[in-house]
């Protein structure tokens, strides 16, 4: 006979105490699992390192910078931003997996914390993004890119990519349990590459015809681009005539990131809770 | 043994659980109660609702209309205490293909919340009782189907639940998988844990399950013990022999006949090489088959074939709701999966 089960704390504090537990072991076993999966890490590290070389070098040399600069420069915040944003293929990957196989039924069918799965993916999702994002600047810097402002405001760039990033894992929470399988998710791949292509990041929206230049400026993408290199120090260049969100990326990159966390955790939580099907 | 285990009362009780998929009526009214401390086989074809009946009981979905209680605890107003209180294995709750089958254990006893180092011995314990120590450093992508299903059994007992649901444990197994698994829940039933088996197979709930309970359309049609329903239905062992077409019918239906005391039937289709199919009932009998074969022998017929058949998902069906089982025959592939299940 095993041992009795735990009763369920009886105080907000004691229940966020089970989430944030719950959580941090549904951490842990992420990480087992892309320890057993070099193929799954070497991508999800490799992929930014080689997204800095290629556009650095291949594209590096053809591109020019309006107002001049370099752009290796230039380009070093969009690769960053759009990593961030792919954090929403990996938590939708994760979590339609789960879905799929019957592991989250076996989660649901537990007395665990009901937000502790979804918090759980996205914490996992910040800690690889943690390691991306280092190896990806270590390499930034070896290619000869800098931060040209002080340390705080260095931090805050790299604070504005983690928040984003954990933002667009709360949308790919909410998509994986919408998605329930495996194979679903991996036909949204294709479409988020574009997304991130459409954007101020590689070159400057003002180069595009008008209409794709909205979609551009627009793009959180570009806000969290214009974030980063404002606070890096980077040519940032927006135009006179530049949307709001590129005037003002900081407050557009905060705004999206708050945006999208408030809407779509407390869905990603009730949908997971959900006995509908 | 105390943590709110209540001894008297059933482990599981359902009233009048209704369910529907859109224009699907999964559920019509599900009536069930599984004393504690037995195995209950809930037996259906795919599609008679067994699946989304688990789901009910294991709080993963919303009852229309009804109400259970998993140990007391009702499974809609108070999930969280009925969540304590129930494993669910099989064909839904699954493990991490991608972690070993030790780290899966102690992931999900620290879920339980046990503690680390309790899960630890869990875990170990666990791993130990399953006979899966051998493999507990292993990936599980590496088991086999029986290694498997054993792994998945042993994280629904992390804590003793009151009532395990076993969601067709053995579809899609080997028959030494089928046997592992069999042999895990018939300890399980020994050690006093009350068992809710769904399966396709007459033969599996008649060896694991104190009492069946047939579900046909999303309701009970027959509950009963095993050989109550067996004999109901006359379902005792057929004997299918074969004969030569030049065979004389007669002369083989008065051997038979005598052989048994049983009527015996002209199969629809002929036997291998165009022989003729004859099946009778043996009553039970262990010694009818011996017979057979002598009073064959006497009348000068040789015998072609001679099969022994176990009665039937088909033949339980024809007799409790009078139509065949739809889809029973087929041999299910995974696909229970979709809608109703």
């Amino acid at each position: 006979m095993g041992p009795d089960p735990a009763p369920p704390p009886a105080t907000v504090r004691g229940r966020l105490a089970w989430t944030v537990r719950d959580g941090l072991v549904l951490v842990r076993r992420e990480l087992a699992r892309l320890a057993r999966d070099p193929g799954r890490a070497a991508g999800e590290l490799a992929f930014p390192v080689l997204m800095v070389l290629l556009f650095g070098y291949v594209f590096g040399g053809a591109m020019r910078v309006p107002g001049g600069g370099d752009y290796r420069q230039y380009l070093i915040p969009g690769v960053f931003a759009m990593t961030a944003m792919s954090a929403v293929l990996i938590t939708a990957s994760a979590v339609a997996a789960d879905v799929g196989r019957g592991v989250m039924d076996r989660f649901r069918s537990m007395p665990m914390a009901r937000s502790a799965v979804p918090f759980g993916h996205t914490a996992s999702c910040l800690v690889t993004g943690l390691m991306s994002l280092g190896l990806m600047t270590l390499c930034a810097l070896a290619l000869g890119w800098r931060a040209r402002h002080g340390p705080g405001e260095t931090a805050a760039g790299f604070g504005v990519l983690i928040l984003f990033r954990y933002a667009m894992g709360w949308l790919g929470v909410l998509l994986g349990l919408a998605f329930r399988n495996e194979e679903t998710a991996d036909r949204f791949v294709p479409l988020v590459f574009p997304v991130s292509l459409i954007s101020d990041s590689y070159v400057p929206a003002g180069a595009m015809p008008a209409w794709l230049r909205v979609v551009a400026e627009w793009n959180p993408v570009s806000a969290v681009t214009g974030a980063c290199r404002a606070l890096f120090g980077d040519p940032a260049l927006p135009g006179p005539g530049a949307a709001p969100p590129l005037r003002h990326p900081v407050a557009a990159a905060l705004l999206w990131s708050a945006v999208l966390i408030a809407v779509c955790a407390p869905l990603a939580v009730r949908r997971f809770g959900s006995r509908a099907r | 043994m105390s943590g709110g285990r209540r001894v008297d009362g059933p482990a599981v009780r359902a009233e009048a659980l209704t369910r529907r998929f859109g224009s699907t009526h999964a559920l019509r009214g599900l009536d069930l109660e599984i004393p504690a401390g037995t195995v209950c086989g809930v037996l259906g074809p795919n599609g008679a609702g067994k699946t989304t009946a688990v789901r009910v009981l294991a709080t993963l979905l919303r009852p229309d209309s009804g109400r259970a209680w998993i140990d007391g605890h009702d499974v809609v107003r108070d999930a969280a205490r009925a969540r304590r209180r129930l494993g669910l294995a099989g064909q839904f709750a699954a493990v991490d293909e991608q972690l070993t089958g030790r780290a899966n254990l102690r992931m999900f006893a620290e879920l339980h919340h046990l503690g680390r180092a309790a899960a630890r011995r869990r875990a170990d314990d666990l791993l130990g009782r399953f006979g899966l120590e051998d493999a507990a450093g292993r990936t599980v992508s590496t088991y086999s189907g029986g290694m498997r299903r054993r792994l998945d059994v042993a994280a629904s007992l992390i804590v003793s639940p009151a009532v395990l649901f076993l969601d067709e444990p053995t579809t899609g197994l080997d028959p030494r998988g089928r046997a592992e698994v069999w042999a895990a829940v018939r300890d399980l039933a020994a050690g006093g844990t009350s068992v809710l088996l769904t399966t396709q197979y007459l033969d599996e709930a008649d060896r694991l399950a104190d009492a069946i309970v047939v579900i046909d359309r999303g309701r009970a049609v027959a509950t009963g013990t095993p050989e109550r329903l067996k004999a109901a239905c006359g379902a005792a062992e057929h004997a299918d022999v074969v004969v030569p077409a030049g065979a004389d019918p007669d002369a083989v239906r008065r051997a038979l006949r005598s052989a048994t005391g049983a009527e015996p039937v002209m199969g629809s289709t002929a036997g291998p090489g165009g022989g003729l199919r004859l099946s009778v009932s043996t009553r039970g009998d262990p010694a009818a088959l011996a017979r057979v074969v002598r009073e064959l022998d006497a009348a000068g017929v040789p015998i072609e074939g001679l099969t022994v058949r176990r009665p039937t998902l088909d033949d339980v069906f024809l007799h409790v709701t009078g139509l065949p089982a739809a889809g029973a025959g087929n041999e299910p592939a995974g696909g229970t999966r979709e809608g109703i299940g």
